[in-house]
């Protein structure tokens, strides 16, 4: 180490140790290639654990029977029963909502109220799950008891700033031109909302929802304080607590039973497969927007 | 109206469905903002009212209750302080790890990698980011943690053993397990944002730099941090709200016990975990009131988080226009 000061803006004298910074130049490229590589290895090794923990277990009749009383042989028809029941509630509370809300911002709202509703929507995002399990069991459960129904309200929650963001995104980059053509042609604001605006983004706005689904299918923290509490049966009764495929697998990961545990596993491949394919959806989805919008 | 002088054409049925379609705009638009309100006043709602459930906790403990590490339901005694540390050690030990991972991962992606490599390890990024909490949490109570406690856990022992944080007997549950996988959830997140934080640094910039005779490094170190910054650090924030409000994957990795933890090997509990594990019922008033406390402490501090990110996104979208 020298004692003479540097300047730190002569180039001259940075360019110097050229030994120093040929080393730091390769040193960079191998962490920046080992943390993409690790990244990798992590998803592959979670996947790889649930495929092979959960594949034995899968059998036609994993799916259709409901999960036995005590350590006998079963399946999870129950918990998929009720998590597609709940998941397809919060998606019928949530969405028209979020559009509606997304509408208001790019539609009507001038630039600054658009910036504090996105706020408003962004805060809401990042409130846990948890949270808002224990909002929803504080104002419905107690006194009425769980109920599938206040599950879905939790969870749709959960989705109404997702979704509401990414229809909100997608719609601000509809070209004015398609506006101007359909309103120069005397059609109202709202008609040109809804059967213009909305088609031409639509590709976006499913994106949105897809990912928001795939989201909120996995949630299990929200569902908790909710809808837990249930029988072993397949119903269609959402006004009573219904078993779902997140809870089960909490409920199953800390069971010391190592039946208990391989149906968990085998549970975890099946939502983790729901979600992965939601995924290749959106991608689809994002896919069909960008080139349509590109196009016109 | 039909005697409207300048409007010869206006016959009255007309003038009707003129009414008529002005009606269905005025409801539409009507609609929309009763939707947009509803979004606010929901957000309001759940902070009220996860404060007001508090309050019997709250009139009954005061501030106290946030510095106080005691849990007793037997003698009705409970404070927060061994969930705070759990919360706050296991995200902060997670963004530790996270941070520097996930920029190396959005610089491969966008500076190192040729985009047909890139494209794949993206998409691998974001499946990562896809698995659900209680997924990871299985694997990570069942496989990851007794790894940590075989070969994680002794390795760090034997290289830092002299630490109090890395003392006692190796656990497959405790903050250590937790805040890893902590970490394996944030790194998406933040990977992917700071790779469209990369990806919008102006292209000239950095090739200004390169044509200086910079390093690729040193153009990145100096061009791309610097615009990338403010950006950066929401993305900081935005994880470590993530890691404070995560309940499932850590109450099945922490191990719930409620006491403050020496050892990053020893069990301990966070605010959403312990939350998590009361799901079946608190037996008293007073219990179930601090239960909401806790609620209340946690919805606090990741609202402090993502609004200190999003205050952080405004000021840099300001600026950015200005320039």
């Amino acid at each position: 180490m020298s004692v003479t000061p540097v300047d730190p803006h002569d180039i001259t004298v940075r360019s110097n140790g050229l030994r120093r910074r040929r080393i730091v130049e390769k040193g960079f490229g191998v962490v920046a290639i080992l943390a993409a590589l690790m990244a990798c290895a992590i998803l592959a090794v979670v996947l790889g654990t649930v495929i092979y923990k959960g594949f034995s277990q899968l059998s036609l009749s994993f799916f259709t029977e409901p999960r036995p009383l005590f350590g006998e042989q079963g399946g999870i028809a129950d918990a998929l029963v009720g998590s597609a029941l709940i998941v397809g509630m919060a998606m019928l509370m949530a969405i028209p909502v979020a559009v509606l809300v997304a509408i208001y911002m790019s539609e009507y709202a001038g630039p600054r109220v658009s910036r504090a509703l996105r706020v408003v929507l962004d805060v809401l995002n990042g409130v846990p799950a948890i949270v808002v399990g224990i909002f929803v069991f504080g104002i419905l459960v107690v006194g009425h008891g769980q109920s599938a129904v206040y599950g879905a309200f939790a969870l749709a929650i959960l989705m109404l700033p997702m979704v509401s963001r990414a229809t909100q995104e997608i719609l601000d980059v509809v070209p004015q031109s398609l506006r101007h053509a359909s309103l120069a042609l005397g059609v109202t604001k709202w008609r040109t909302t809804l059967s213009i605006v909305l088609p031409a983004a639509i590709g976006g706005i499913l994106t949105g929802v897809v990912i928001a689904v795939a989201r909120v299918a996995g949630e299990t923290a929200p569902l908790l304080f909710t809808t837990s509490v249930a029988a072993n049966t397949v119903s269609l009764d959402v006004h009573g607590a219904l078993p779902t495929l997140p809870v089960l697998i909490y409920e199953n990961s800390e069971s010391p039973d190592p039946n208990a545990q391989a149906a968990g596993w085998a549970a975890a491949l099946v939502l983790i497969v729901f979600v992965l394919l939601l995924n290749v959806l959106a991608k689809f989805f994002a896919g069909r927007k960008r080139r349509k919008l590109e196009g016109s | 109206m039909t005697s409207a002088p300048f409007e010869p054409t206006a016959t009255p049925e007309l003038d009707l469905r003129r009414r008529g379609i002005r009606l269905g705009d005025v409801l539409f638009k009507g609609i929309a903002i009763v939707a947009a309100l509803a979004a606010v006043v929901l957000l309001a709602f759940i902070a009220w009212k996860i404060l007001d459930l508090a309050r019997p906790a709250i009139s009954h403990f005061g501030l106290s209750f946030i510095w106080t590490d005691v849990w007793d339901p037997v003698k009705e005694e409970f404070g927060a302080l061994a969930f705070i540390y759990g919360t706050v050690v296991t995200s902060v030990i997670a963004l530790v790890l996270a941070t520097p991972l996930s920029i190396a991962i959005a610089l491969f992606l966008t500076e190192i990698a040729p985009r047909r490599i890139a494209a794949p390890i993206a998409t691998m990024v974001e499946l990562l980011a896809a698995i659900p909490s209680v997924v990871l949490g299985l694997w990570g109570i069942i496989v990851f943690g007794p790894w940590v406690r075989d070969h994680l856990e002794p390795w760090l022992q034997g290289v830092l053993g002299f630490l109090p944080i890395f003392s006692g007997d190796p656990s497959q549950v405790g903050i250590l397990p937790a805040a890893l996988v902590l970490t394996i959830m944030i790194v998406p997140i933040t990977s992917a944002i700071c790779r469209e934080l990369f990806l919008r640094v102006p292209r000239d910039l950095v090739d200004g730099s390169l044509a200086l005779g910079s390093t690729r490094w040193e153009a990145i170190r100096g061009v791309m941090f610097a615009y990338a910054a403010p950006g950066i650090a929401a993305a900081v924030l935005l994880g470590l709200g993530r890691a404070f409000g995560e309940a499932i994957a850590v109450n099945q990795t922490i191990g719930n016990r409620n006491v403050i933890p020496t050892s990053w090997f020893e069990p301990g509990n966070s605010l959403g975990s312990m939350i998590a594990a009361q799901y079946t019922g608190a037996t008293s008033v007073l219990q179930a009131g601090s239960i909401l406390y806790l609620a209340a402490i946690l919805m606090v501090i990741s609202l402090v988080a993502n609004v200190a990110a999003q205050l952080i996104v405004v000021r840099f979208e300001r600026a950015r226009r200005a320039v």
